[in-house]
């Protein structure tokens, strides 16, 4: 087990209580801020290495978002923390209940290539609010951020409880064989379920943030083009690699009409004449996903786009129409700058559509009728819902963020991370004092005893009071 | 017979789908169906604890009933203000939309029960279920015969039957099961099994609540009132035979107040307390005097014919604890009889920390003390072991309380008694490491039965903020 020196090691550093008092975690909280400010240079120059990542983006996404969190975190951490005082009953009255907020210990977070500064970062902000040890896998897909995580981002920490480790497939595998006290993963589903498996041997609570294929389903009642604005902005942010991006568009044949000279206009608003051109789009971040995208692109019927150029991982914005249900791009998260359009006769149809699958990360409805898109919220299911946005309620950290059913399991951001990293521990401080009050709990028990407990303990529907 | 299951589950699973029980008017009415049949089939579900534990009628009513009938009351009072909407501060960029959290159900739910309180341990994350809008497959223990059938048969009848069906059976029913797909799983039971569910449920990704066990430490502070402690810890320990998963499972002691301890805990199983009582005597609590009248010793001199006593459940259980017994000092008690499954309140002493009875979670009438020289000590030696369910420890002074709860991890504290956190339904319930994840009771089985759906709607119109996000991107709008 070549990582469990590593482990050991971070294991008796949370035994010894160091991460443990506000001061510290606050104290290593600041200097993750310095390191956005300070290597904010060299996150957008990796970023860019890595995918052709345009600065607007990776100054929004991977270092405004999580100074953001940052500064939620700090501004907030001390009330978060705080023992959790709950309503007492009849025999409790004058003891002390509450709810603390313990640390797990020794946690590990496994970040995917797309984010990989933010989503590396965002958990680990919590994890070390909430008082844990941390171990951080950053993706190895990612080399230049890999890079910047494993060499610079320690030297801001303190190495005794933080950890980075760099690894592939095979190597993360040996990590799984680890004890941790909680492992947040995000990425793909079939790997979520390795690590749950992993976890599983060790009875250890994780978090899966996992994707999916969001639907968007668009009504024939809207705004053409503001739809066609903010679907393009959130489909081809980050060149389509983007978990909460919209997948696959559901509407009309007459919507489509309309969509797709709006979507040319967007796009052409967006990102000029010849994309490739354009310093605000980015790139496929390896040739494996390039093959895999372009395979997909080759089983559709492009409306808008189409181009591709393999030496520079380009793919530009594309549109597909007339998918069908058994087309490539619709059997799996296509991840990349590709909108394919399905065509549905009404909302029904394209709600039974939506549900028929794997519950997503997120369901898009647009349209200008209030009750079309609380419908369509009503009759689905999934992680979050955004209706006639694409993206935003990912920023707004006072919601939780995170999957259901194949689409993950837990949530995060703002104080929905530090609880994910906290184990809430119930807690009764009692005195040695009032013990004949007591008596009615001991045996032996009688009938009589009985009718004492249940006349003192009539459970009435308001305000109902339990005497035990 | 996995074919049997997909067809139960399959048919739980259409019955969700139709969307009858998302109405709160369904749910409700399911609530209340429920607490007619505890009301109703009140001796039925007596009846067949007793069968199975050896468990007296005031007894199982107020450990398996009474905080039903309270659990029920609140949730049919909270429940609408629980799956309202939950409206969430904005920042500026969506200050003009609607923005709340929505909780919603998660679909179909596995309840497997224990057998230790057979009724209870189905029922009340049922009652959660049901509340949170789920369809539940229902899996009582089957070690647990009697309330397993009784459970089976009622549910039906009182309950719509293809959201809520019950499974009956062991092993083999339970692996099919747990092959099928479910939305939450909520098992009650040891940490070997624990693993078994969770690995079946990572290959459908499904989040699981484990309710699991360990080994509860009872930390007895040299500074305490004895009495008043062993006591506690005495009818914490004992109840249901030992067979609670919160039941202080060891004591840590100084070695110079171990033999007062087992004096103690004797008197308040055997001999008559009325001296102890009248030293607690307090003249505010007249109404509560003539019940110490009453409370004269917990079981009597013989404590087998004692109606208050429970049996171990079953034959595997009684020869397992019985084993721990070998090589022991037994300080009081040992008696024991196969036939009955009865074992006699028992205290070790002086057991060394390696010995088998320290390995494994005892779930029995064995109370062993394993003394160490300081509280740091005793620290230490909690921190060795897995994380238990619950943690003990007694003291007159709140300072050391509070460093050993700070110092120590565990699902849940009580200081100065014992099972007390697990009554409060404002309390969350559940382990944490070897004990266990998730947690329920109350509004906490609410949340943890229902997924909390962020949801965010904007209006089509309002553009003009927006395009600062869109490209082509500039210094310009990232500095702003």
């Amino acid at each position: 087990n070549p990582y469990a020196g590593l482990v050991s090691r971070l294991r008796a550093a949370w035994l010894s209580g160091k991460t443990r008092p506000v001061e510290y975690r606050v104290a290593q909280l600041e200097a993750l801020g310095r390191f956005l400010d300070e290597k904010k240079q060299d996150i957008l120059e990796a970023t860019a290495m890595d995918m052709g990542k345009p600065p607007f983006e990776a100054e929004f996404s991977e270092i405004l978002l999580c100074k953001n969190e940052l500064n939620e975190t700090l501004n907030n951490l001390s009330r978060w923390r705080k023992d959790e005082h709950v309503d007492k009953n009849l025999v409790t009255q004058l003891d002390s209940v509450f709810i603390r907020k313990d640390p797990y210990g020794v946690v590990l977070i496994i970040a995917p290539w797309n984010y990989p500064i933010h989503l590396v970062l965002m958990p680990l902000i919590g994890a070390i609010a909430a008082g844990n040890c941390v171990i951080v896998k950053p993706s190895e897909v990612t080399k230049n951020s890999q890079r910047l995580v494993a060499e610079v981002l320690p030297s801001y920490l303190d190495n005794d409880c933080f950890a980075v480790v760099t690894a592939g497939m095979l190597e993360t595998t040996r990590l799984l064989e680890n004890k941790f006290d909680y492992i947040f993963f995000t990425g793909t589903p079939s790997v979520g379920k390795i690590v749950m498996t992993a976890a599983a041997k060790h009875l250890t609570p994780v978090t899966l943030e996992l994707g999916g294929k969001n639907p968007c389903y668009v009504s024939d009642t809207c705004d053409v083009q503001n739809v066609a604005r903010r679907v393009a902005w959130g489909r081809f942010f980050n060149a389509g690699q983007t978990c909460v991006a919209p997948d696959y568009v559901l509407c009309s044949v007459e919507m489509q009409e309309k969509l797709l000279p709006a979507l040319r206009e967007a796009i052409a608003d967006f990102y000029g004449s010849d994309p490739q051109e354009s310093p605000d789009f980015g790139r496929i971040v390896g040739d494996k996903q390039f093959q895999r995208l372009q395979a997909l692109l080759r089983g559709g019927h492009v409306a808008i786009g189409g181009q591709t150029d393999e030496a520079k991982r380009y793919i530009a914005p594309t549109v597909l129409v007339d998918s069908q249900p058994s087309d490539p791009v619709m059997q799996e998260e296509i991840f990349g700058p590709i909108l394919p359009i399905v065509n549905v006769a009404n909302m029904d149809e394209a709600v039974d559509f939506i549900n028929r699958r794997e519950r997503p990360l997120v369901v898009y409805a647009f349209s200008s009728d209030d009750k079309v898109v609380n419908q369509v919220l009503e009759r689905t299911s999934s992680g979050g819902f955004c209706g006639n946005d694409t993206l935003m309620h990912v920023t707004l950290t006072s919601m939780p963020f995170g999957g259901i059913g194949n689409s993950g399991l837990g949530t995060y951001h703002g104080k929905f991370t530090f609880d994910t990293f906290t184990h809430r521990r119930s807690c009764v401080r009692r005195s040695m004092g009032r013990e004949t009050l007591n008596a009615l709990r001991y045996p032996p028990y009688s009938q009589q005893k009985l009718g004492i407990v249940r006349a003192a303990s009539e459970v009435k529907r308001k305000g109902a009071c339990t005497l035990l | 017979m996995e074919k049997e299951m997909q067809q139960v589950v399959g048919r739980a699973r259409a019955a969700f789908n139709s969307g009858r029980c998302r109405s709160l008017e369904f749910r409700m009415q399911q609530l209340k169906a429920l607490e007619r049949m505890v009301r109703e089939k009140e001796k039925e579900i007596l009846a067949a604890i007793k069968a199975d534990l050896h468990k007296s009628g005031p007894n199982a009513y107020s450990h398996e009933i009474l905080g039903l009938l309270g659990e029920l009351a609140l949730v049919m009072d909270q429940l609408p203000s629980w799956a309202a909407p939950q409206p969430v501060k904005r920042n500026l960029l969506t200050m003009r939309d609607e923005a709340y959290i929505c909780p919603e159900p998660l679909g179909v739910v596995l309840i497997i029960g224990a057998w230790n309180y057979p009724f209870v341990l189905v029922m009340q994350p049922l009652i959660g279920a049901i509340a949170a809008g789920n369809a539940v497959v229902v899996k009582p223990s089957e070690i647990s015969e009697n309330t397993a059938r009784l459970v089976a048969d009622l549910l039906p009848q009182y309950l719509d039957r293809e959201l809520y069906p019950v499974v009956t059976g062991g092993v083999p029913e339970t692996t099919a099961l747990l092959t099928q797909r479910f939305d939450h799983i909520l098992y009650t039971g040891n940490s070997t099994v624990g693993k078994i569910v969770m690995a079946a449920a990572a290959k459908h990704l499904t989040p699981v609540t484990l309710e699991l066990g360990g080994k509860s430490p009872c930390y007895i502070d040299k500074d305490c009132d004895l009495a008043i402690a062993c006591r506690r810890i005495t009818w914490g320990k004992y109840m249901n035979c030992g067979q609670t998963c919160i039941a202080p499972d060891y004591i840590l002691c100084d070695a110079s107040i171990q033999s007062k301890v087992v004096e103690n805990i004797r008197a308040t199983l055997q001999v008559s307390v009325e001296f102890l009582v009248l030293r607690d005597l307090c003249p505010r609590y007249s109404p509560a005097l003539s019940f110490c009248a009453l409370w004269q010793e917990f079981y009597g001199q013989d404590v087998k014919s004692s109606p208050d006593y429970e049996r171990v459940v079953n034959k595997r259980h009684f020869k397992r604890i019985l084993g721990l017994l070998e090589g022991q000092k037994i300080a009081h008690g040992g008696e024991a009889d196969e036939a009955s499954c009865y074992i006699a309140p028992t205290i070790l002493t002086d057991v060394s920390p390696e010995s088998k009875v320290m390995e494994e979670e005892i779930f029995g009438p064995i109370l062993p003390i394993v003394t160490v020289k300081s509280v740091e000590e005793a620290i230490e030696f909690i921190n060795r072991r897995e994380k238990p369910l619950a943690l003990y420890v007694f003291s007159n002074n709140k300072k050391l309380i509070k460093r050993v709860i700070s110092e120590t991890s565990s699902g849940g504290v009580t200081g100065n008694d014992v099972i007390m956190h697990f009554f409060l339904s404002t309390l969350p319930f559940g382990g944490v490491g070897n004990s266990g994840m998730g947690a329920y009771h109350g509004k906490h089985s609410f949340e943890t039965f229902s997924h909390r759906r962020a949801c965010l709607i904007k209006d089509l119109k309002m553009e003009g903020t927006n395009k600062l996000r869109y490209p082509p991107g500039s210094q310009k709008k990232v500095d702003w």
